[in-house]
């Protein structure tokens, strides 16, 4: 059987990318104007936007290089026949990371304390709880590790790609075979490794917990993983429809994209029990350091948008994911991940909003054109990268494996 | 309940397998069932059998442990004897929510353990006939039910030529029963592989 090997960007493609990226371009100039040379209230609704747009996008790219390392360190095979896609995503991650770390290092080293109230060294100094996690919060080991987080994100993520094509066009033996594997367990175990420093654990303390510096929650950084690992294989089958659609991967069928539903599926379920452990706890406490997080949440201007998220990424998953036939269905599939991915927008929205701007929702276009500038790249970054590799591994190892996939 | 008459034949290879179930179905005999020593991926859809309910079951009895535990829970802390727990609403769901979840699991998985048994009709202490006992070591075991159109020399020529070895026929009770292997049924008189 032949296959198509090479992705044509479709013109209308390009156009529907670059329209996103010039929106979101657009949205930065203008919000800069409204929001971001103004006063303080101001200046904070402008930064928080670009906090939450960056950071979310980046960690749902890097959920992609997250999937498909976990896969491959468990030797799974199925991934085979999708793979490309996912390490085309994860190929976002240099760019959305250096974009992130653009707006983290402008909030740090340009002291913008509203923002980050731990920067400020008066506070600090007088404020117990804050004195406490000096060690943590401050501008150093913020800035060391933030560049070490996207720089090895950044070369473990090359390393990975550039292993992948290393069989392109050359058809290895048992042996070579063998040892490939196990090359690829190997850096796909160093990536997970320092996945779980990062994401599992440091980073989202350090870039969007912080902010509400007196509050703390040991279930923040695997609540935020959930949440861009659903978004992350939303993200997946969205372009794997999409080039099923324009008839590419004629070697994915129904049961790949059924594991995909799987998988959003599980980790839907996951986030809701991570995020129910996190808000049980507090509520039945009712230690008032602790409940300070869920009162512009729970009973304040934010109550809307909580039951929102709970909709949207527990009860919609649940519901519509039981059936299997679900799972298996275009429709569905393309309709649950669009929405799951902006539920999870929605949730970092509340995440880093809810915190700075207690009293009322400030969301308007502006929040929606950043998020638009950033889908606008992702597509084109992805886009690209697929138009330039061939789409298919075809002489993997567990490549037969993944053709003859039954669940 | 009731004693049918079979034709058996074995398989060694699964690559054998699996084409010679397309033929025989092809052919149009009624496959009774294939025993494999392991689960084999695609071979149901081979055999042409329907999704499994099992799943629905599932949900059912999940629903059942949900309705359960909230309004055993609501019984007790709304109306029978309502306390105050530190102050909390005594509609306290959050704090109901671990109990719910876990009675919803407790009965959806007893029951469906319960009714995946009753449908393979296969539970401890409990017999059904074995057709070849291979089958749980290594051998594939093919299972053909004789119905009144069928011609059982025919049918035992096909299974050969398809590859399949060691054919004979059975008469042999397809239901599930309580007793012994050896004395108790004596409507098995063929009973070719009931060793135990």
């Amino acid at each position: 059987m032949s296959i198509k090997q090479r992705f044509e960007i479709p013109s209308g493609f390009r156009m529907w990318s670059m329209g996103l990226m010039i929106i979101g371009i657009a949205s930065l100039i203008i919000g800069y104007f409204v929001y971001g040379s103004g006063t303080e209230a101001q200046q904070t609704r402008f930064w928080a936007a670009l906090l939450q747009n960056s950071v979310y996008f980046l960690l749902v790219v890097n959920a992609a290089m997250f999937f498909f390392c976990a896969v491959t360190l468990a030797w799974g095979g199925f991934q085979m026949a999708f793979r490309r896609v996912t390490e085309a995503i994860a190929a976002c991650v240099p760019i959305i990371g250096g974009i992130t770390f653009v707006i983290l290092m402008c909030l740090v080293a340009g002291h913008k304390t509203f923002m980050y109230e731990w920067l400020d060294k008066a506070r600090v100094a007088s404020d117990p709880i804050l004195n406490g996690k000096k060690g943590f919060l401050n501008p150093t080991f913020f800035i060391i590790w933030t560049t070490l987080t996207i720089g090895l994100w950044t070369v473990l993520g090359y390393k990975m790609r550039s292993l992948s094509r290393e069989l392109d066009n050359h058809r290895p033996t048992v042996e070579e075979g063998k040892k490939y594997i196990w090359k690829n367990t190997v850096w796909a175990a160093v990536y997970i490794f320092w996945f779980a420093l990062t994401v599992a654990s440091t980073v989202p303390w350090l870039w969007l917990m912080s902010i509400s510096a007196h509050w703390f929650s040991t279930m923040y950084s695997w609540y935020t993983f959930a949440s861009t690992f659903v978004a992350g294989v939303a993200l997946i089958t969205l372009f794997v429809i999409y080039l099923k659609n324009k008839g590419y991967l004629e070697y994915v069928n129904k049961e790949h994209l059924h594991d995909l539903g799987k998988f959003q599926f599980a980790f839907s379920i996951f986030w809701t029990y991570l995020w129910f452990s996190q808000f049980m706890l507090i509520w039945y406490a009712n230690i008032p350091e602790e409940t300070t997080y869920f009162r512009p949440r729970f009973e304040g201007a934010y109550t809307g948008i909580f039951y929102l998220n709970l909709t949207i990424n527990f009860l919609a998953p649940l519901l519509i994911y039981m059936r299997s036939s679900s799972k298996r269905n275009y429709t569905t599939l393309t309709f649950m991940s669009v929405a799951l991915l902006f539920g999870h927008w929605l949730d970092f929205y509340q995440m880093v909003f809810a915190s700075l701007i207690p009293d009322h929702v400030p969301m308007n276009i502006f929040d929606f054109g950043i998020a638009a500038g950033f889908v606008g790249l992702i597509i084109y970054q992805t886009g690209n990268v697929l138009a330039k590799f061939p789409l298919v591994a075809i002489n993997h190892p567990f490549f037969k494996e993944s053709i003859i996939h039954y669940t | 309940m009731a004693i049918k008459r079979f034709v058996v034949g074995s398989f060694l290879e699964e690559s054998v397998l699996f084409p010679a179930v397309k033929k025989v179905r092809l052919a149009g005999y009624k496959i009774h069932d294939v025993y494999t020593p392991m689960p084999i991926h695609g071979l149901d859809h081979a055999m042409g059998l329907r999704e499994t309910s099992l799943h629905t079951a599932g949900f059912i009895y999940g629903i059942t442990g949900t309705t359960t535990a909230l309004s055993g829970i609501s019984y007790a802390l709304l109306y029978d004897w309502p306390l105050n727990f530190g102050g909390k609403p005594h509609f306290a769901l959050p704090a109901w929510i671990p109990i719910t979840f876990e009675l919803t699991v407790l009965f959806s998985a007893v029951g469906m353990v319960l009714t995946f048994c009753y449908l393979c009709q296969m539970a401890p202490f409990v017999r059904k006939h074995h057709f070849n006992l291979r089958s749980t070591d290594d051998q594939f075991t093919m299972v053909i039910e004789c119905t009144p159109r069928t011609n059982e020399t025919e049918a035992q020529a096909f299974l050969k030529s398809v590859g399949a070895i060691d054919i004979h026929i059975q008469n042999a009770e397809t239901g599930w029963w309580l007793g012994t292997y050896s004395k108790n049924i004596p409507t098995v008189d063929n009973a070719k592989t009931i060793l135990v």
